[in-house]
């Protein structure tokens, strides 16, 4: 860890508080029904896009504290892997096997997706040594 | 109300934790990411098994551990890991995570 680190973890903590919160209040919205989780593979799926676009936010290319708030805390905290692995058990526990696997690798494909398109227009954030 | 602000209070602890593993063990594959999705993934199916609701379940399911995982940098660090570590990353956060949260879901019981 680097001596910045404290002030690193509370951006994460803030930024990831929020992130979470607009995930809980997109559940709220439009609920994650039976069948396919759209509500949480969309979540997903703009959290990626959005990651990937980080390094075109001049304030995430200047501030290594708010390239860690924005990125890991409000876009980590408002994706999450944790649900989608569970829709993925409860669909597997239903015995909709196809659902489960088009669910859990839809996800992966879309964010993958996702990424690499929007990666093309974002540069990398500068590494902290050269910030 | 109090449900979002336990969401928020679960998220305060689980993303630090997770950036915390990332920078620790995150190395030639993202271990502390992976880590940290399989964990939240455990516990999850763990609340889901025990049927946690209401605010229980928006403190520690959809903040804590929703918090803790992440899909963003695990879908950013695949790309930049490139074809062949990256699909054994992939490969492993699903599976692992999948076998967690089953794991989580039949301790707990149900």
């Amino acid at each position: 860890m680097t001596e910045g680190a404290p002030r690193l973890l509370v951006a994460v903590a803030a930024g990831g508080a929020v992130g979470a919160v607009l995930r809980h209040l997109a559940g709220e919205v439009a609920p994650d029904g039976a069948g396919f989780p759209w509500t949480t593979f969309g979540v997903n799926v703009v959290g990626c896009a959005l990651l990937a676009g980080l390094g075109l936010i001049p304030l995430a290319r200047r501030s290594e504290t708010w390239a860690a708030a924005l990125g890991p805390g409000l876009l980590g905290g408002f994706t999450t892997f944790s649900a989608t692995s569970e829709q993925g058990r409860a669909l597997l526990a239903d015995g909709d096997a196809a659902l489960a696997a088009s669910y859990l690798l839809g996800t992966l494909g879309a964010c993958l997706l996702a990424v690499l398109l929007v990666g093309r227009f974002a540069p990398p954030l500068p590494r902290d040594e050269e910030r | 109300m109090i449900a979002t602000l336990c969401v928020a209070a679960g998220a305060a602890v689980g993303a630090p934790l997770r950036f915390a593993l990332g920078r620790r063990y995150d190395g030639a594959l993202p271990w502390g990411v992976l880590a940290a999705n399989v964990a939240a993934s455990l516990l999850l199916g763990l609340c889901v098994g025990w049927s946690l609701d209401g605010n229980a379940l928006a403190l520690v399911g959809v903040g804590f551990c929703g918090g803790m995982s992440t899909y963003s940098s695990f879908a950013v660090q695949t790309r930049d890991l490139g074809l062949r570590p990256g699909t054994t990353y992939a490969v492993l956060t699903l599976g692992l995570g999948l076998a967690a949260t089953t794991l989580g879901f039949v301790a707990a019981g149900r």
